[in-house]
């Protein structure tokens, strides 16, 4: 037992002696958090827009007035032609440009109909969509304004509740994702490659003619990492709490015991990797294309699985993040129980256990 | 009492295509300073491998203090100390470190085995803070070899310990394996250096995964049978041309600064004979004289003999 302590007394001095990996162990998760955070987001915040106003009258001013009101919108200019409309756009300097016709007013009131042009940059597709929408519905704001004043016969008013997630913040969606990455990354990369270090260095002869049970190199060299990633998965939590203000809304105890099942997950992935590689560098490449790769493209934070066609949807499920993800959303976001989300955990464990079971089989008590 | 045995011992590679070690016996007493002597490739790792049970045989048995290299695996792993051809510690922790860690891993202390490293650790003392990465190539040697030392091993296995170390480091090294032979351990150690044979109590010899010979350094010297010439003159390069292209010159090879000749027929007049046909040949400044056989002119003999059989 005493060597096994002095054995991962050692690991921790490797990590702590590699300071440019340490860095790179504590530093990735906050970056991460911060470019998907802020960087990366696609809400829609302060979208410039043009006001092409040809109608000057009562009706206009209100749209526009509303439109300056709202978060999403901000009035870059307001231009006097449909020529300029062109320019600004080329210019690159507005989203969107709104242009209300002559007699706006005068149609709305006598007509019972008028129209308002709305035309958008359309060269990034979500964000055009997004804005139109948005737009949309402070047109549809000021029509219902006006309906007030004169009740119509029918009316079906659809009544939007956005649940678990109000407000629509991107967070909700990357946090649980970045936590499934990084744990990956640290967990898979960090472990294969220190175990096939042992190896490429020839240390891992001298280790295996001596007393020591050979599977025991594999758990110490295992534990810091476990201990790593737990301090990792705090970091990312802290940083979505307090930077973020995404709350988690169940029980912190079952996401960390999801996240060290997960973690063992894929140290146990980790352990596969270095015990068919033979150099670091492939290890490395292994752990990135093989497991970082499809991780991103099937975990359902980038890409939504359901769009996907039915056989990339069951290439998906051997992907452990994927399960991860489910469960973090769940307990996370929708502040869900053990009840809700057993079967993900069970596919989950299986998965280690057969991968354990696996690894040991494989282990190689001489070199090849 | 043999420490090591082998017994026909065969290792292929790459699908039966790479014959490393061929049919190889032999065995170390206990106590002995054993040398395997040959040249990269000859199968000296191999054959260690084998023994340090970290490859199988694919033929043959092996033992280390009579227990199986194959069965009892977990046994030999206790029991022999290994220090394998290339600095095998963790670069990036101290001497003092390496060292902790391998007592340790082995279920002792360093304290408790300190007097059979004492020698050889007290020349590293003052840099026990180093890490091992930054120390020179022959502190490096002697690191590894107080870490292989540090259970009190049975049997101590050195594979190319000497290799890429400076003459001096070298000269050391020997005399510390010297000591340890005293207190009793087995040492098997291997090396392509021939100059090194001498320093093993017995020594085999191995080309091509066989042993051409196995017997004390002064017997395989001895064994030699022809008369030994070396030749100099002020062109050394057209003279091994020339050498080899005489009729009465059997072999011939290139030593330093002379050329090691042997006659097919050995008679005086031989000497005189090649004098002669030398100058003829525009030599200048001609030395031949009789000189006894090193290690590697009896290696390079054996290997030729070896062709010819063939």
């Amino acid at each position: 037992m005493d060597n096994i302590l002095t054995f991962i007394k050692k690991e921790f001095l490797h990590v702590f002696r590699d300071r440019k990996t340490l860095l790179m162990l504590f530093g990735l998760p906050i970056v991460q958090i911060i470019l998907f955070g802020f960087a990366l987001t696609n809400e829609i915040t302060n979208a410039k827009i043009a006001v092409c106003d040809y109608a000057k009258d009562d009706a206009s001013q209100h749209i526009i007035g509303k439109l300056q009101a709202s978060q999403q919108f901000e009035i870059q200019s307001a231009l006097l032609s449909h020529e300029q409309i062109g320019t600004a756009f080329k210019g690159g300097e507005i989203k969107m440009a709104i242009v209300f016709p002559a007699n706006f007013n005068n149609d709305l009131l006598h007509q019972h109909k008028a129209q308002v042009q709305l035309i958008t940059d359309a060269s990034d597709p979500n964000t055009a969509t997004a804005i139109s929408g948005y737009a949309n519905q402070i047109v549809m704001d000021y029509q219902n304004d006006l309906m007030q004043l004169q009740r119509l016969p029918y009316q079906i008013n659809t009544e939007v509740r956005m649940i678990y997630n109000p407000e629509l913040k991107a967070a909700v969606n990357f946090v649980p994702g970045v936590m499934s990455l990084i744990l990956l990354l640290v967990c898979v990369l960090m472990t294969s490659v220190a175990i096939v270090k042992e190896k490429e260095t020839g240390t891992m002869e001298i280790l295996l003619v001596s007393p020591f049970n050979p599977f025991l190199v594999i758990v110490s060299k295992a534990v810091p990492y476990l201990a790593l990633s737990l301090i990792n998965l705090t970091i990312i939590l802290l940083l979505s709490v307090f930077v973020l203000g995404m709350p988690i809304n169940g029980s912190i105890l079952l996401l960390y015991a999801v996240s060290t099942l997960f973690i063992i997950t894929a140290l146990s992935l980790g352990l596969l990797i270095s015990n068919s590689t033979a150099s670091q560098q492939s290890a490395m490449l292994i752990s990135l294309m093989g497991m970082l790769v499809p991780s991103i493209l099937f975990t359902g934070f980038m890409f939504p699985l359901e769009n996907m066609p039915y056989p990339l949807q069951l290439v998906s499920h051997i992907i452990p993040a994927k399960w991860y993800y489910i469960i973090v959303k769940s307990v996370m976001v929708k502040g869900l129980g053990l009840s809700a989300i057993w079967k993900e955990t069970l596919i989950l464990l299986t998965m280690t256990v057969l991968l354990l079971v696996f690894n040991i089989k494989k282990f190689k008590i001489r070199l090849t | 009492m043999k420490d090591v045995v082998l017994n026909n011992i065969a290792k292929i590679y790459n699908k039966g295509t790479v014959q490393a070690v061929n049919d190889v016996s032999f065995h170390v007493n206990k106590g002995e300073l054993f040398g395997l002597i040959g040249p990269d490739g000859a199968g000296k790792t191999s054959i260690f491998r084998i023994l340090t049970t970290l490859l199988l045989p694919d033929g043959g048995t092996a033992s280390v203090n009579g227990f199986d290299v194959v069965k009892d695996y977990k046994t030999i792993r206790k029991n022999v100390g290994y220090m394998p051809g290339r600095f095998s510690l963790y670069p990036d922790l101290s001497v003092q470190e390496n060292l902790n860690f391998f007592a340790s891993i082995f279920n002792t202390s360093v304290r408790e085995n300190y007097d059979l490293i004492k020698d050889i650790y007290i020349q590293l003392e003052s840099f026990k803070d180093r890490r091992a990465g930054k120390l020179s190539g022959g502190m490096k040697q002697k690191l590894a070899l107080c870490c292989a030392l540090i259970h009190r091993p049975t049997v101590l296995f050195l594979d190319e310990p000497t290799t890429g170390v400076d003459v001096v480091s070298r000269k050391e090294f020997w005399e510390m394996l010297k000591r340890l032979k005293q207190q009793g351990i087995t040492i098997l150690v291997s090396t392509p250096y021939m100059d090194e044979a001498t320093l093993c109590e017995r020594i085999a010899l191995i080309q091509n995964g066989s042993i051409m010979s196995i017997d004390t350094p002064q017997n395989i010297i001895e064994q030699f049978s022809e008369n030994l010439f070396a030749v100099k003159s002020d062109n050394m390069g057209s003279l091994l041309q020339d050498l080899k292209n005489i009729e009465i010159v059997k072999s011939c090879n290139a030593f330093g600064a002379y050329h090691h000749v042997t006659f097919k027929d050995d008679n005086q007049e031989m000497k005189e004979a090649l004098i002669r046909v030398l100058e003829e040949k525009q030599h200048t400044n001609i030395e031949l004289n009789p000189i006894t056989a090193t290690i590697e002119d009896c290696f390079i003999k054996l290997m030729e003999d070896k062709e010819w059989t063939l």
